[in-house]
């Protein structure tokens, strides 16, 4: 008894005297990441590493107005551009991301100026995504300040575009109707293509999915492994690694992963393609323009996005089918576009490659599916 | 069914919770069959009041009657089809027997399934049409009867059919025109008529033709109206997809029909090679070798 006693006081007095230190001298980055101010995050801008390191602190906390003032470059643009820089013109991905991490890696100095590389890292809710900015560091007497590369997006001019694609909505039957009276029938869809591989990581499962209907399709695929002996192994779906929404006569790639699933246990795969009517839009039409695979090392399909509509796409993701020389899927890979897609303002991409499947590619295929809100920011 | 097993279980619970101990000569003469809905009798004989149970599929009646006189039942009291059971309680006897409601010969409502809602032309017996015949009770009427199918697409393009419904049913097959369009699926026996609507689409592109012509710095490249192989157009929205190849670069772009075409500015890279698809047709490929 006396033993617990002496325990649990001295618990309580450890616990006090912990607080009491956290209080007293606390971790600069905690009190930053409190809300307690920043000041003790940065440290004196005397070398061109140290004031990036100062500006990717003071993007990080989304202290704005101290990053935008500590610029040497500020009066070249207000704050609410370098904001804009940052966090998207237009809603999109960018608009509520926040800053993970960042990486700074000094490319060359001289006495007054300096190239410093700055890898940002952005958490978004479809995942990471990252940002290189090569920045000119110039020297103001004994401190160094960062030149912004401020990135402008173009605009295109005022003017009308009309727009007169068509729009499918959908009237299903009601609870009043007679017994027996048809609904409207579901898309037909159909499976063109179907692969399961073995990697590091599991098995996955790709393909392609054809909406054969004359109307758009919101379309899923489930993938159920079957053992040997019949018993299901794993069910899963395409999740986001498929463009959903399918006009008539379009085709989508899917990829399905199982982790920690080895083909080989592997006897059958069930497949289960989902298809709803849905109300939908043939607008907008994105044109995928300069496509290029670039070989290992660093294999990527690269091009640009252009948005043919007249209004802002907020978000964008990028699927591509990539096929060997028998035209066989050898691998299903995309990417989101942290920042919306202007009327008729090519926007980059690049999508990796596993490097071991890279010298198998013949020819990819690209689809870009959209999501707008009705009001941008 | 399961309903119609717990209303026999009851009606032989009645009977057997009645007094043992009866008086003789209660009985009842019932009809072998009553029409659903029609007005009927039953007559008992003996003496004393009596109380008659009628259990059937979906319905159970009672009735307190006079021994002697006859139980009557007016329109649309009994109107559930099936099997019954009818069990007369009297203060010393109980008498039980068994009768038949069978459905109004009139047809009066169909349940009519065609299926698909939408399907491509020119598919043999592509559409299927099922019928089932109720009454005005809702009863189905199980006698054999005449059932006509009619598709029709446009006036003077009919398929139409009569098949003789079997256990209440009549099922045919039927085929998707040659020609697009909604069609009028109708049903009839008697004088009831159901209709439903098929919409009957056209198929795959038969071809895809492309063309290309200089516009501003860009090449604009079009189809010719897309049609199936039926000469159909297709509708508008299919996508067909364009394909730029030029010095290992591609450009692609998945662009709805509009108004039967396609239209579309490409990048104009001399010597590219510009093709076009949708869904699992392709078409024709051209190379833009620059303005002559």
């Amino acid at each position: 008894m006396n033993k617990g006693r002496s325990l649990a006081i001295a618990i309580a007095v450890a616990t006090v005297v912990l607080v009491a230190i956290g209080t007293i001298w606390p971790v600069p980055s905690a009190v930053a990441y409190a809300g307690g101010g920043n000041e003790n995050l940065l440290g004196s801008a005397s070398t061109p590493e140290a004031a990036v390191q100062n500006l990717g602190t003071q993007i990080r906390l989304q202290a704005w107005s101290k990053a935008y003032t500590s610029l040497s470059n500020k009066a070249e643009f207000t704050e609410e551009e370098f904001l804009r820089d940052l966090t998207g013109y237009a809603l999109s991905l960018r608009t509520y991301a926040t800053l993970d991490s960042f990486e700074v890696q000094p490319l060359h100095q001289s006495a007054n100026d300096a190239e410093v590389a700055m890898k940002l890292r952005w958490s978004s809710v479809v995942g990471p995504f990252e940002d290189k900015r090569d920045l000119h560091v110039v020297k103001n007497g004994d401190r160094w300040a960062v030149n912004w590369p401020l990135v402008h997006e173009q605009h295109v001019p005022p003017q009308v575009i009309p727009v007169n694609y068509l729009r499918w909505d959908v009237i299903y039957s009601g609870s009043g109707d007679d017994w027996g009276t048809q609904d409207v029938e579901a898309p037909h869809v159909r499976i063109v293509d179907m692969h399961p591989v073995n990697r590091a990581d599991g098995a996955v499962v790709m393909g392609e999915i054809l909406n054969e209907d004359v109307m758009p399709a919101f379309v899923s695929v489930r993938a159920t492994l079957l053992a040997k002996d019949g018993s299901p192994i794993d069910s899963e779906g395409s999740f986001d690694m498929i463009s959903h929404t399918l006009l008539p006569k379009q085709v989508t790639p899917f990829i399905i992963h199982f982790p920690g699933v080895d083909l080989s246990q592997v006897g059958s795969i069930h497949m289960e393609p989902i298809s709803v009517l849905v109300s939908a839009t043939a607008d907008p039409v994105i044109e995928i323009q300069n496509q290029k695979f670039n070989p290992a090392p660093g294999a990527s399909v690269t091009g640009q996005l252009s948005n043919q509509s007249g209004h802002t796409v907020n978000v964008a993701h990028v699927l591509s089918t990539f096929y060997d020389k028998n035209g066989q899927v050898v691998w299903v890979a995309g990417q989101y576009i942290d920042r919306a897609l202007q009327p008729q303002t090519p926007v980059d991409f690049r999508i990796p490659v596993p490097e071991d499947l890279a010298g198998k590619i013949s020819s990819q295929r690209i689809v870009v599916s959209t999501y707008t809100t009705a009001s941008s920011l | 069914m399961r309903f119609r097993h717990a209303s026999v279980l009851a009606g032989l619970a009645f009977a057997f919770a009645a007094p043992m101990a009866l008086a003789q000569g209660g009985s009842m003469s019932l009809p072998r069959t009553v029409t659903a809905g029609a007005a009927f009798s039953i007559p008992t004989t003996g003496s004393g009041k009596a109380t008659l149970y009628i259990v059937g599929p979906g319905q159970a009646l009672r009735r307190d009657v006079q021994m002697g006189e006859a139980a009557t039942f007016p329109v649309g009291e009994l109107y559930n089809a099936g099997h019954y059971l009818a069990i007369l309680v009297g203060a010393s006897s109980t008498d039980t027997d068994e009768f038949d409601v069978i459905p109004v010969a009139r047809p009066e409502t169909l349940g009519f399934l065609a299926k698909p809602s939408r399907l491509p032309v020119g598919l043999h017996n592509g559409i299927s049409g099922a019928v089932y015949v109720f009454d005005a009770y809702h009863n189905l009427i199980t006698a054999p009867m005449p059932v006509s199918f009619e598709l029709s697409v446009s006036p003077g393009t009919v398929q139409s059919r009569t098949v003789t419904t079997r256990h209440g049913m009549a099922w045919t097959g039927m085929d998707s025109a040659p020609k697009e369009g909604v069609a009028k699926f109708v049903a009839r026996a008697g004088e009831a008529s159901s209709t439903r609507v098929i919409e009957e689409v056209p198929g795959d592109p038969c071809a895809i033709v492309i063309s290309a012509r200089p516009n501003a710095g860009k090449l604009e490249v079009q189809t010719a109206p897309v049609r199936d192989c039926g000469g159909n157009a297709i509708p508008d929205g299919t996508i067909v997809t364009f394909t730029e190849t030029s010095n290992g670069r591609q450009t692609t772009v998945d662009v709805p029909l509009k108004q039967g075409i396609a239209r579309v500015d490409m990048p104009a890279y001399k010597g590219s090679k510009i093709s076009a698809a949708s869904g699992v047709v392709a078409g024709n490929e051209i190379r833009w070798e620059g303005e002559r």
